[in-house]
C-alpha cells in the first residue's frame, strides 16, 4: 500500500508532506522499499539493502524530530564506504568487504538526516559506461528492459528513473553520473573538483574522480547538492564551493550567454539525439538567452579521449594495486603469498579493471611515461585552455550528454573502443576539473535524451539556475511508461 | 689504511630519519614506537578503499628546519609523487614520496677538524612516509631465511620519514663515518628527530664506488644498505671498496648492485642487482595538493633555529679558547655545551670547567646514565669547586673527594660547605706545613743527605711523604719551596 504516489514525488515535496505531518519518515522509507522490492528482480539496481536499518533511521527521525529534507530517502552507488555495510565497488575483490569507517559525503548526508536505502549497482571500480562491466550482473534500463542504463552510476541513475529512491548519490570520473542520468531520463550534476570531499569513496582516478546527485527535479539535484559540499579535513583537494548551493527560481535565461557547439565532424551522434540537442538550442533562444557559436578545438577530439584513457587507467593502476587478498576483501588460498595474490586477482577483478590497470601501468613504465602520460598532460592543459577560450565567450556551453540513446545489452561489450566514445561529450568537463549538469531535453525513439551544460570552475548556482530553466519549459515527464501505475 | 692503495673512494649517503611528529605523516595516529602491533592503525595508514591522505604540517616544517640549517634552497613549490611498489609492508603498493620537487635542494654541513671545515653537499632533503614491519615467523629474530610466515605490524606505517642525499664528496670510511655522526648531532640540535639508530629512527645507506686518482669519471657504483651503526658503516664501506679494488684488480667488471653488510661475519651478500631494479613508475599524487611555503613561514623557521653543532664548536674554540678536540667534546651536544657555558660563565675559568666538565662531570654522567640536566651536579657546585681548586683551596684529590660528595648530594650542593666538613682544605699556610716538612726531612735524613748530593729527583719522594703525612692536603708548590728549604738548611 503506497501511501502517497513515488513516482509523482520529489525530494522537495516529500520534505514539505514531512514538515506538514501529512506523512511520516517511516511511511516515506516503506514506500521506497515496496517499490524497490517490486522492480528489484527485474532490473537488478540495489546490490545490498537492509529494510530493518532503513526502518529504524526512518523511525529515528519520527521519534527525535526532524527538520529541513529530514526523512528523505537517499541510494548509495555501491563504492560509498559506510561503516560495517557491505560495500563492493561492483567488484568480486571487494566481496564481503564491510569498511570500518563511513565516507564524509555519507556523513553529511547522515547529519542532514536522510534515510539510507541500500547501495546500488556499478561498473567495476565505476569502470564501464554501461554497468554491465559490474561483477553482480548488469543494471537494466527502466526505460527499456532490454538497454543498459549507461554508467558506471547506472544502478544510481536507474533507482531515480525507476522511483525506486527520490535522490541518490553517484561518481563521476568521466562522465558516470551525466551519461546514466541522461540514458535514464533523470537529472545528474558532476560538481566543480574540490566542491565535494572524496574521502571514503572507492577511487578510480583520484584527479578526475568527483561525487554528484541525481535526482528527478533540478531543485532536488540542488538540494542534495547542498547536503554533500563542502569542505573537508580529511580531503586535501576538497575546498568546497565558495558560495552556498541556491535553490533555483528563475524560470528564464535572459541575461546568459550560452554557447553551443556544431555537432558537424564530431563522429557518432545519433540523428534523434542531434534533432533534440536542435530543439533544445531553439528552447534556449525562446528562454532569451543569447546564443553563441562556440567551438572547443581539442576538447571533441579522439585527443581528449586518449588522453583521457591514460590519465584515467594510470591513476587506476596504483588506486587498485592494493587490492591483494592481504587486509580485507576476497583471499583465493595459494602455495604461496604470490599465488595467493595471482589468484586473487585473476578470480577478483574482471576484464574491463584488468585492461586499464596494464594500460596504466604500461603508460607509466620507464622509457614510456613522457610519450603517454607526459602527454596525456600536456592534452589536459590544452582542454583546460580549451574551455578556458570557450568561457570567455559564453557563461555556459551546451553539448548533448551522449552520442547516443541507451543502447541494448551486449551491443558494445566486445568493442571497449566504442564503448570510451561514449564520453565524448562528458570527459573533457573531468580533465578540466569542471562542473556540467545532465537534464533529460525529450525522447528519440521512446527513450530519454540528455542535454549537457558546462559552466566555469564553481558556477554550480548558474548551471543550476539555467538548467532549472529549461526543465520547465522541456516539461519533460521523467515515468518510465513500462512501469507508470506499477507497485 | 682503509681506500686501497692505489685508489681514490668515492662515497655519497643516503640517510633515513624518522621525525618525532605529534601523529603520522598522512593520518592522525600517534607515531611513536613499540606498544602492541596494530594498536595505531586507521582507515588511511591501512590503505582501506577510499581513504585519503592529508600532510603532516609539522613534518613539513620539520624538514624545512633542516634544509635551512643545511642551507638548501627551499623549495616555492614541491609536490609529493607515488612511488608504486608491490609489497605487503605496503598498503598502499605505493609510498608516498617526493620525485623532482623536493622540499629542499642542495645544502651542505661542515664538520670541523684540525685541518679546516670538512664540507660535504646535500644533493636534496625530502619527505615521505616510512612502510609498515614485516615480521618472518619461525625464521629467528624476524628474518627471512627459515620463516614459514609472515605478519605485518603497521604502526609504523605512516611515520613521517626524511630522506637526506649528499653530494659524492666522501673519500674514506672513516671521513664518512666522522661525516654521519656530526650530521646525527646536527638533526638531534633541530629537535626533529631521536635519531637512534638501534630503534631505525635514524638508517644509513651508503653509494660506494672507486676510481683512479685523477680521473673525472664516476664508476660503477654499489649500494650498502642500512647499517645500524656508525662503526658498522666505517667498516661496510672499508670491506666495499676492498671488494671493488679486488675485483677490478683481477679484470674482473661487477653491475650496479645493492649490499647488505653482516658486521659479525663482516660479509657482503646481494641483495638485488641492477637487472632486477623496480620500475617505481613515479608519478604526481593527485591526493595531496602542492606545498607551497610562504616566505613569512620560512623567516619564522629560520629565526626559531638554535645555535648548530659545527657553529658552537668553532665558538668554543674562539671564545674560550679551547682546544678543538674539547671544542668538539663540549660543542655537539646540546645539553653539555650548556651545562659548560654555565659553568665556564660562573667560574670565569673556561678552561677549568672545560676539564672538570670533560673529565669528571662526564664520566659520572656515562656511569649514572644521566644526562647534563639531571645530574644532581648543579653547574653552580662546579663552578664553586672549579674556584676552590683555581685558589688552592683544594688540591686534585680533595677536589675528587668534593666531586664525588656532590653526586651523593653532601652539603646541600655547595663545595665549600663540604670542604669545610670533611676538613680538606689544601695546607696553603706555610707556618702550618714548615712543622710537618721538618719531621718528615728529619725522618729520612739518609735521602736528604743524597739530594744534597745532587739527587735531585728524590724531591718526587720528599713531596709523597709529606703529602701522606698531610693527607694529601698540602699545597704541592709549596711543600716544595720549604722542602728546599729544610734539606739545605740539613
Amino acid at each position: 500500500m503506497a501511501v502517497f504516489d513515488v513516482e509523482a514525488t520529489s525530494a522537495e515535496e516529500i520534505a514539505r508532506l514531512l514538515d506538514a505531518r501529512e506523512l511520516t519518515c517511516e511511511e516515506v522509507a516503506g514506500a521506497y522499499l515496496s517499490r524497490m522490492a517490486a522492480h528489484n528482480d527485474a532490473l537488478n539496481v540495489f546490490l545490498h539493502v537492509d529494510e530493518e536499518r532503513t526502518l529504524a533511521q526512518a523511525r529515528a527521525h519520527d521519534n527525535e524530530g526532524r527538520s529541513g529534507i529530514a526523512g528523505v530517502p537517499m541510494a548509495y552507488k555501491d563504492l560509498f564506504c559506510i561503516r560495517d555495510v557491505p560495500t563492493t565497488a561492483g567488484s568480486r575483490v571487494l566481496e564481503g568487504y564491510k569498511p570500518p569507517y563511513t565516507a564524509t559525503v555519507v556523513r553529511r548526508c547522515e547529519a542532514a538526516g536522510l534515510v539510507e536505502l541500500g547501495k546500488t549497482n556499478m561498473d567495476e571500480f565505476a569502470m564501464g559506461s554501461s554497468t554491465e562491466n559490474s561483477a553482480y550482473g548488469v543494471t537494466r534500463n527502466p526505460w527499456d528492459a532490454e538497454r543498459v542504463p549507461g554508467g558506471s552510476s547506472g544502478g544510481s541513475a536507474a533507482a531515480v528513473a525507476a522511483s525506486m529512491a527520490p535522490l541518490s548519490l553517484g561518481t563521476d570520473t568521466g562522465g558516470s553520473i551525466r551519461q546514466p542520468a541522461a540514458l535514464c531520463g533523470v537529472v545528474g550534476m558532476k560538481p566543480t573538483y574540490g566542491a565535494v570531499s572524496r574521502y571514503g569513496v572507492v577511487a578510480f582516478a583520484s584527479s578526475l574522480d568527483q561525487v554528484g546527485p541525481f535526482a528527478r527535479t533540478v531543485r532536488d539535484c540542488a538540494l542534495a547538492l547542498r547536503v554533500i559540499a563542502g569542505p573537508d579535513i580529511c580531503d586535501s583537494t576538497c575546498l568546497g564551493p565558495p558560495e552556498p548551493i541556491e535553490l533555483p527560481e528563475r524560470e528564464d535565461l535572459r541575461g546568459l550567454r550560452v554557447g553551443a557547439i556544431s555537432l558537424e565532424g564530431v563522429g557518432g551522434v545519433e540523428p534523434g539525439v542531434r534533432a533534440s540537442y536542435e530543439a533544445a538550442l531553439e528552447t534556449v533562444r525562446g528562454l532569451g538567452a543569447e546564443l553563441v557559436e562556440a567551438s572547443l578545438e581539442f576538447s571533441l577530439t579522439p585527443h581528449a579521449l586518449a588522453a583521457y584513457y591514460l590519465i584515467a587507467p594510470a591513476e587506476a593502476s596504483a588506486n587498485l594495486a592494493r587490492y591483494d587478498g592481504v587486509r580485507y576483501g576476497l583471499r583465493v588460498p595459494g602455495d604461496d603469498i604470490f599465488e595467493m595474490y595471482d589468484k586473487t586477482r585473476q578470480r577478483g577483478f574482471g576484464r574491463e579493471v584488468k585492461r586499464r590497470c596494464l594500460i596504466g601501468a604500461y603508460a607509466l613504465s620507464a622509457g614510456y611515461y613522457d610519450a603517454y602520460y607526459g602527454q596525456a598532460q600536456r592534452v589536459r592543459t590544452l582542454i583546460r585552455r580549451d574551455f578556458d577560450a570557450a568561457f570567455e565567450k559564453c557563461d555556459l556551453l551546451l553539448t548533448p550528454t551522449s552520442p547516443t540513446v541507451a543502447f541494448r545489452i551486449g551491443e558494445l561489450v566486445d568493442d571497449p573502443l566504442a564503448m570510451y566514445a561514449c564520453d565524448l561529450f562528458t570527459l573533457p568537463v573531468n580533465l578540466s576539473g569542471l562542473p556540467a549538469i545532465s537534464l533529460p531535453c525529450g525522447l528519440s525513439e521512446g527513450l530519454p535524451v540528455g542535454l549537457h551544460l558546462a559552466g566555469p570552475a564553481f558556477s554550480e548556482n548558474r548551471l543550476l539556475a539555467a538548467a532549472h530553466a529549461l526543465e520547465g519549459a522541456f516539461a519533460f515527464d521523467p515515468r518510465p511508461p513500462a512501469l507508470m501505475g506499477a507497485a | 689504511m682503509s681506500v686501497p692503495a692505489g685508489w681514490e673512494a668515492v662515497i655519497g649517503l643516503e640517510i633515513h630519519v624518522q621525525l618525532s611528529t605529534r601523529s603520522k605523516m598522512f593520518c592522525r595516529c600517534p607515531n611513536e614506537s613499540g606498544g602492541e602491533p596494530n594498536t595505531r592503525i586507521c582507515p588511511v595508514c591501512t590503505a582501506q578503499p577510499g581513504a585519503l591522505p592529508v600532510a603532516n604540517r609539522a613534518a613539513v616544517e620539520r624538514t624545512i628546519e633542516v634544509g635551512l640549517a643545511l642551507g638548501s634552497e627551499i623549495a616555492a613549490h614541491s609536490t609529493f609523487h607515488r612511488k608504486n611498489y608491490f609489497y605487503p609492508d605496503s598498503p598502499k603498493a605505493y609510498q608516498i614520496s617526493q620525485f623532482d620537487e623536493p622540499l629542499c635542494s642542495g645544502g651542505r654541513l661542515a664538520v670541523p677538524t684540525a685541518d679546516g671545515d670538512d664540507v660535504v653537499g646535500f644533493e636534496r632533503v625530502h619527505l615521505e612516509e616510512d612502510a609498515a614491519k614485516t615480521i618472518h615467523e619461525g625464521g629467528g629474530g624476524g628474518r627471512l631465511a627459515g620463516s614459514h610466515g609472515a605478519v605485518v605490524d603497521f604502526n609504523r606505517c605512516g611515520t613521517p620519514l626524511m630522506e637526506m642525499v649528499t653530494k659524492p664528496d666522501l673519500r674514506s670510511p672513516e671521513q664518512a663515518s666522522r661525516f654521519a655522526s656530526f650530521l646525527r648531532e646536527t638533526i638531534i640540535a633541530l629537535g626533529v628527530s631521536e635519531c637512534d639508530m638501534e630503534k631505525g629512527s635514524l638508517r644509513v645507506d651508503a653509494n660506494v664506488s672507486l676510481r683512479r686518482p685523477g680521473e673525472d669519471e664516476l664508476r660503477t657504483k654499489t649500494e650498502l644498505k642500512n647499517m645500524n651503526s656508525f662503526s658498522f658503516l666505517e667498516r661496510g664501506i672499508a670491506r666495499e671498496l676492498r671488494r671493488q679494488a679486488e675485483l677490478y684488480e683481477a679484470g674482473e667488471e661487477f653491475s650496479t648492485q645493492t649490499l647488505h653488510y653482516d658486521p659479525s661475519s663482516d660479509e657482503l651478500t646481494v641483495l638485488r642487482s641492477k637487472e632486477l631494479a623496480h620500475d617505481y613508475r613515479y608519478f604526481p599524487e593527485p591526493d595531496l595538493v602542492p606545498i607551497e611555503p610562504s616566505a613569512e613561514l620560512i623567516d619564522g623557521l629560520r629565526a626559531s633555529l638554535p645555535e648548530l653543532p659545527a657553529a658552537r664548536v668553532r665558538r668554543f674554540e674562539s671564545e674560550y679558547e679551547l682546544p678543538l678536540a674539547q671544542a668538539l667534546d663540549l660543542g655537539i651536544g646540546s645539553g653539555l655545551a650548556a651545562y659548560f657555558e654555565e659553568v665556564a660563565a660562573a667560574s670565569g675559568d673556561a678552561r677549568g670547567a672545560a676539564n672538570w666538565v670533560l673529565n669528571e662531570f662526564s664520566a659520572h654522567l656515562n656511569e649514572a646514565r644521566l644526562s647534563a640536566a639531571e645530574s644532581p651536579v648543579r653547574p653552580a657546585a662546579l663552578a664553586a669547586l672549579v674556584g676552590l681548586v683555581a685558589d688552592g683551596t683544594l688540591g686534585s684529590s680533595g677536589a675528587k673527594q668534593v666531586f664525588a660528595a656532590l653526586v651523593d648530594g653532601e652539603g646541600g650542593g655547595d663545595p665549600a660547605a663540604i670542604v669545610a666538613a670533611r676538613g680538606l682544605g689544601q695546607i696553603a699556610d706555610a707556618d702550618a706545613l714548615a712543622a710537618v716538612v721538618a719531621e718528615v726531612v728529619a725522618a729520612h735524613a739518609q735521602q736528604a743527605e743524597q739530594f744534597r748530593g745532587g739527587k735531585e729527583n728524590l724531591m718526587g719522594f720528599f713531596v709523597g711523604q709529606v703529602m701522606k703525612a698531610t693527607g694529601g692536603r698540602a699545597e704541592p708548590q709549596l711543600a716544595q719551596r720549604l722542602l728546599r728549604e729544610e734539606i739545605a738548611r740539613g
